[in-house]
């Protein structure tokens, strides 16, 4: 996983609430069996028309936010299936940042394990970004992991919290599999201990 | 000493799980049983292979392909699309080269993977219970610990039995007093995410409990639970009770004979103390609740079918204003239509929300001695071979391909739009899924949500209609 320190870059307008993930990638696009090259896909049925054409009105297909890294959104983004495609496509795309006042549970995990980082900030400060956004090119946002703040194009800085153990994963780039067995021997004795008592649960 | 803190469900089945935790607070989590299907895990499989890393428990796994296969007679003769058969080849090599179990496509059991787990006795109560699919929450009704994971997860749950998890929040949605005739599970979740929105369970596990729950069966608690991730919560559950022990007795791979009783003593252990703290509690009385249907592009737009589609203007601020009057553009309505005005093009009896037996026996009460409705397609899809099998016993095929309704072979078929059975552009369809998303069961197509009694009914009069004026004849 590629580590998350500090990004400063263009921030996309997305100013909808419960962007859900079928919208973010549609489900016909799910059958791969890869998780590279579904950044084309990102937001499909927005950014094409049914003929295969652009659509011109959508962000992304803008300039500037074509080279967008970072998106801003509303309430309950990521809601619906649990598909990491939706991770996948936004990393493939290039957004290596959300910021929006929340986001669906699974999304929000799914992200930190892929080098996403969500940042959850109150309504009326995405309202402010999401103005900032709309600037484009001139106005790019700096999102700092390490200080935990997002740093507006007029220089006002924005704390935010993130879980401890994510922005360290996130700060290293660690996998979580690696770590995890290197907690084996406790994993075992669980195992031990509930083989004994709950017998049926084992083959 | 000092008296235990009483604790919820939810709290003990999770205490009991948790194998280590971290300084930070992250539990280690043990996870009993992994349900693999073919869209979520073949980069999981790919990532085990580059790491050269074993599948840990394969005995507490099980694969199934549901989402990409056909329902109809061409899945015997090889699946079409060469996408599509691609996941389903990659899941047929992982399982041999991981020593996977598997319910091949042809195979009697097969279905989709949240029907068959219950079914098969392959998720219990006070199970932790996960799959690379949000509707993992279905398997709550067991009084088990259900939930949703991502790719990356299911790698995490193959390599090492564990995820890392933080506890979720205490929710209780009470669900007091008796449904009238003609509602179902269906319409009292339904109700619940109409009431709580589709935020109103973040960051924690519902307990859905109450009279009105009690009285369910197994298959309107799986229908409840099922649509906990619509209302955002991470999991529902229903405490285990004589229902739960009566319906796993005697499941394949349920505990059999001695180990039975000790698991049902175990069992009962589990429901929520009383005075246990919830972050959250919501109540409603099952006598307010009507036949609901959504009208809007998310699960949180539902109103009773006896109102009419409602003017954008009526809702207080602008960014939700524009928002509705998007959704009734998409959705092709115009406000103050009434909802059984509303006509049908396609109906769909189906997914993992709503296909059991119990599911089929209830449409077929409506639809016995009557007929489609011209020009509607309509479409029976069981959750699994085996509720086919059951149901064409109970002569349930005859009752709706006598009507003319299709009768289909098990899968998630237009749940979703991602195997042969979509809607085409600006079709309007009646479905019991769960989700009524933009382009959910295809491109441009229209959903609404509704349940197997409702769904019979907008078929055999061709519009939305009340299921209460359609009662068995
Ligand atoms: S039936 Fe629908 S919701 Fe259920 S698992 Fe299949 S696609 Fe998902």
């Amino acid at each position: 996983m590629k580590p998350f320190t500090n990004l400063t870059g263009i921030a996309a307008p997305l100013p909808k609430a419960n962007v859900d993930t079928d919208q973010i990638i549609p489900a016909r696009f799910l059958k791969t069996i890869q998780r590279s090259g579904l950044g084309r896909h990102l937001f499909a049925n927005f950014r094409f028309r049914e003929d295969g054409s652009e659509n011109p009105d959508f962000v992304l297909n803008q300039e500037p936010y074509r080279n967008a890294e970072i998106l801003v959104a509303f309430e309950n983004f990521g809601c619906g299936s649990s598909r990491e495609h939706a991770p996948w496509a936004l990393l493939d795309f290039g957004i290596r940042c959300v910021i929006a006042p929340d986001f669906a549970d699974i999304f929000h995990n799914n992200s930190f394990k892929n080098g996403i980082l969500p940042v959850k900030l109150p309504r009326e400060v995405c309202e402010k970004l999401m103005e900032d956004a709309r600037m484009g090119g001139n106005a790019r946002l700096t999102v700092d992991l390490e200080r935990k703040v997002v740093v507006r194009p007029n220089g006002e800085e924005i704390p935010f919290e993130v879980d401890a153990f994510r922005r360290h994963c996130l700060l290293n780039g660690l996998d979580d599999i690696g770590q995890t067995l290197e907690h084996k021997d406790s994993i075992d004795s669980y195992e031990a201990r509930q083989r004994s008592s709950q017998p049926w649960l084992y083959a | 000493m000092a008296e235990a803190r009483p604790r919820t469900l939810f709290d003990k089945i999770w205490d009991h799980h948790v194998v280590e935790t971290l300084p930070d607070g992250t539990a280690l989590l043990y996870i009993d049983r992994h349900l693999v299907h073919e869209v979520t895990s073949p980069q999981a499989f790919e990532g085990l292979r580059v790491a050269g890393r074993p599948v840990r428990r394969p005995d507490a796994t099980i694969a199934v392909v549901d989402h990409n296969i056909a329902t109809d007679a061409t899945r015997r003769t090889g699946i079409t699309d060469p996408e599509s058969r691609l996941q389903v080849e990659t899941l047929e090599k992982n399982v041999v080269e991981f020593g996977v179990p598997y319910i091949p496509l042809l195979d009697a059991r097969q279905g989709i993977v949240h029907v068959i787990g219950p079914e098969q006795g392959l998720s219990l109560p006070g199970m932790t219970i996960v799959c690379g699919d949000s509707h993992t929450s279905t398997h709550g009704a067991l009084g088990a610990l259900a939930f949703g994971i991502g790719t990356s997860e299911v790698e995490h749950v193959l390599a090492t039995q564990t995820l890392l998890q933080k506890p979720a929040k205490n929710m209780r949605v009470t669900v007091d007093g008796t449904l009238p005739v003609g509602c179902t599970a269906k319409d009292i979740v339904l109700a619940i995410i109409g009431k709580i929105g589709t935020a109103g369970g973040t960051g924690h596990v519902i307990e859905f409990a109450g009279e009105a729950i009690r009285a369910l069966d197994m298959a309107g608690r799986m229908t409840v639970c099922n649509m906990s991730i619509e209302a955002g919560a991470r999991a529902g559950m229903v405490a285990p009770d004589e229902t739960t022990f009566e319906y796993v007795k005697g499941k394949p791979y349920a505990p059999k004979g001695e180990a039975f009783e000790r698991a049902v003593a175990w069992w009962r252990s589990l429901p929520t103390d009383p005075g246990a703290h919830f972050d959250k509690e919501v109540t409603l009385r099952a006598e307010d609740i009507v036949p609901m249907v959504s009208w809007g592009t998310s699960p949180e737009d539902v109103l009773p079918i006896t109102s009419t589609v409602p003017n954008p203007s009526s809702f207080a601020d602008e960014a939700r204003q524009a928002q509705v009057q998007r959704m009734l553009d998409y959705m092709g309505l115009q406000a103050g239509q009434k909802l059984t005005d509303l006509k049908v093009d396609v109906v769909f009896i189906g997914s993992c929300t709503n296909s059991r037996i119990e599911d089929m026996r209830m449409a077929a009460s409506i639809v016995r001695g009557r007929k489609v409705a011209d020009g509607v397609r309509a479409m029976v899809v069981p959750g699994s071979g085996l509720v086919k099998q059951q149901a064409e016993a109970e002569g349930l095929d005859r009752v709706f391909q006598d009507a003319g309704f299709e009768w289909r072979e098990a899968g998630c078929s237009m749940c979703l739009g991602m195997n042969p059975d979509k809607l085409t552009p600006g079709q309007r369809c009646a479905s019991t899924s769960n989700r009524n998303f933009e382009g959910r069961q295809g491109p441009g197509g229209r959903t609404h949500l509704l349940s197997p009694a409702m769904a019979a009914a907008a078929a055999l009069a061709g519009h939305l209609a009340d299921v209460r004026e359609w009662q068995p004849q």
